[in-house]
């Protein structure tokens, strides 16, 4: 089944230098194991392809059902030094939330996910 | 009943909503409140204005701020802990006295400054004596961009100020204070924690954290359920009641508008969030993997259970040098095609600066209505746009290339693409690009003082 992440989390960015930063919150407590499961390293470096120019970090935050990524060199030089429009990496967040997942029914039962249709 | 602390939140930046302070101060009883003025490249913008005028340099909103929380100050004893004096801490606490006294009370503040953070002067003395400031993303040495360096300060933490506020300051004007260290210093002062008390100074920097950008944990800026947060217009901004043993309740005045929920506060507290396990501030190294939320009413969250680390033996030093030249331009093209419109406009503009010969460090084009913010990932929505806005930056080291690319943009007007407008502007600015760059230097060399006016 498709999750579209917008459905089950919110999310915050903001940036460090050439780093824009990306926190992923869970809507619902039961979606976080979801997120941690799906939500990988390597399924956000593979949707940021060709619009970063680094790699990618991710920690967990159990404490706060949220997921931290760090897209490296995603600012075009950060801060002044970036011609882009979104020089301080604000809206990644979205850009994030726009990551459809692929769960299995059984799993997306499970945690009572929104399926996308 | 335990004593608490309240410490306001006022302002996220230099620039942010003039009103918040006074409405802090009025809109019910806070100890404290906290103003953070400064980002990364506000250093050097002040050290600039000091080098044409040495009794400038500070963030000049801060005594406007202060008129208008002065009659608060005064009568009801509330501090005020502010990183308003830029690289001239100084003259910031004179224009806020001079303020005072020219308002008829002239005896109402007892005026703290920290300095120490500036070590422009010292560079030479540094790099001389084998402290490196190498950059941390890159790990060159600063002697690459030595003779460009235009600001250099340390980001210091609490302790000069909670000298300030036991020597009776109830006005705190500090330099380069990380934003941080502004509400933990005030709940350090009142509660006696020390210096090594890990774990109650984690939960003050977390506390920090949590309202160092205003509105941005109450509601503002806040993607979860934003249709519904309530009358943003009048927004209140975030107040953290601190305990004695660490814990806090982040809020906010009672009838203003916006929201302090588990979601607000958790949006704020990934913002510009790094290895959220080792969270380094001068003071402490604070675990953001410790914090619980709890719900504690409307517009109030607990937050419990946050540890910290020992602080380790460096301070970041903020280092501001010139990196040449950038100049942003733009034009908006109007349905039909209008993204095709753009397009084209992009291809012609480009041609035009091959011919001259013209070639730069960087040029970037986006479409913005299209594809600005998203890239690909927004799709082929842009396609039906009813209209999209061309814009096309370059940088470069040669200030004559930046500058003759501005000239390239408006003639687009006439002679390209059709259904364009959006060019009132005219030609867009040279701005000189004012590059940071992250190091660390040994704390040992970093003293700072606290001086009463």
């Amino acid at each position: 089944m498709r999750v579209r992440l917008l459905d089950i989390a919110h999310a915050r960015s903001g940036d460090k230098g050439d780093t824009a930063n990306v926190g992923v919150i869970a809507l619902k407590p039961a979606w976080y194991p979801v997120l941690v499961k799906h939500l990988t390293r390597d399924r956000v470096a593979a949707h940021f392809d060709g619009l970063i120019e680094g790699g990618v970090d991710r920690y967990e935050l159990p404490n706060l059902g949220a997921l931290n990524f760090l897209l490296h060199g995603a600012l075009d030089g950060g801060g002044t030094l970036s011609l882009k429009t979104d020089a301080q990496g604000k809206v990644y967040s979205t850009a994030m939330l726009r990551l459809v997942l692929d769960v299995s029914d059984d799993e997306a039962r499970a945690a009572g996910l929104p399926i996308a249709t | 009943m335990t004593r608490t602390v309240r410490v306001a939140g006022g302002q996220g930046f230099w620039g942010d909503w003039l009103d918040a302070p006074r409405r802090q101060v009025d809109g019910g009883p806070v100890d404290y409140l906290m103003l953070d003025y400064l980002a990364e490249v506000t250093m050097s913008i002040l050290q600039k204005q000091k080098e044409r005028d040495p009794a400038m340099g500070y963030a000049r909103d801060f005594v406007g701020a202060m008129e208008s929380v002065l009659p608060a100050v005064a009568e009801r004893g509330v501090k005020i802990i502010a990183n308003a004096g830029g690289v001239n801490p100084a003259a910031c606490a004179a224009a806020v006295q001079a303020m005072a006294t020219a308002a008829g009370r002239p005896a109402a503040l007892r005026i703290g400054i920290v300095t120490g953070d500036n070590l422009l002067p010292r560079i030479d003395e540094l790099l001389d004596t084998g402290h490196w400031l190498l950059n941390m993303d890159t790990g060159e040495p600063l002697s690459v961009v030595r003779d460009r360096v235009i600001a250099a300060n340390a980001y210091i933490g609490s302790a000069p100020i909670v000298e300030a506020l036991a020597r009776g300051a109830n006005v705190v004007i500090t330099g380069r204070s990380t934003d941080t260290a502004l509400t933990m210093a005030p709940l350090r002062h009142e509660f006696g924690w020390g210096a090594t008390d890990w774990n109650k100074l984690a939960a003050g920097i977390i506390a920090g954290h949590i309202i160092e950008c205003g509105a941005q944990c109450s509601g503002g800026n806040c993607l979860h359920d934003w249709r519904n947060i309530p009358h943003l217009a009048d927004v209140g901004y975030p107040i953290v009641e601190g305990s004695a043993d660490g814990t806090f309740v982040v809020t906010k005045h009672p009838g203003t508008g916006g929201r302090v929920s588990i979601p607000t506060v958790t949006e704020q507290l990934v913002y510009e969030m790094g290895d959220p396990h080792s969270y380094i501030t001068p003071d402490v190294v604070a675990d953001f993997s410790s914090i619980r939320l709890e719900d504690a009413g409307p517009d109030r969250v607990r937050v419990y259970g946050i540890t910290g680390a020992p602080a380790t033996d460096k301070l970041k030093v903020s280092i501001a040098y010139k990196s040449g030249y950038k100049a942003v331009g733009s034009l908006v093209y109007a349905w039909p095609d209008a993204l095709e419109k753009a397009e084209c406009a992009d291809r012609v503009l480009r041609e035009r600066l091959d011919r001259m010969g013209l070639t730069y460090e960087k040029i970037l084009t986006e479409f913005v209505g299209a594809s600005a913010t998203h890239g690909r990932l927004a799709g082929d929505a842009g396609r039906n746009a009813p209209e999209v806005q061309f814009r096309i930056g370059v940088r470069d080291a040669d200030r004559k290339k930046v500058e003759r690319f501005t000239r390239e943009i408006v003639p687009l007007v006439l002679n390209g693409p059709p259904s364009v407008t959006g060019f009132a502007g005219g030609r867009p600015k040279v701005e000189e690009i004012v590059a940071y760059w992250p190091a660390l230097v040994d704390k040992s060399v970093v003293q700072t003082q606290v001086e009463m006016l």
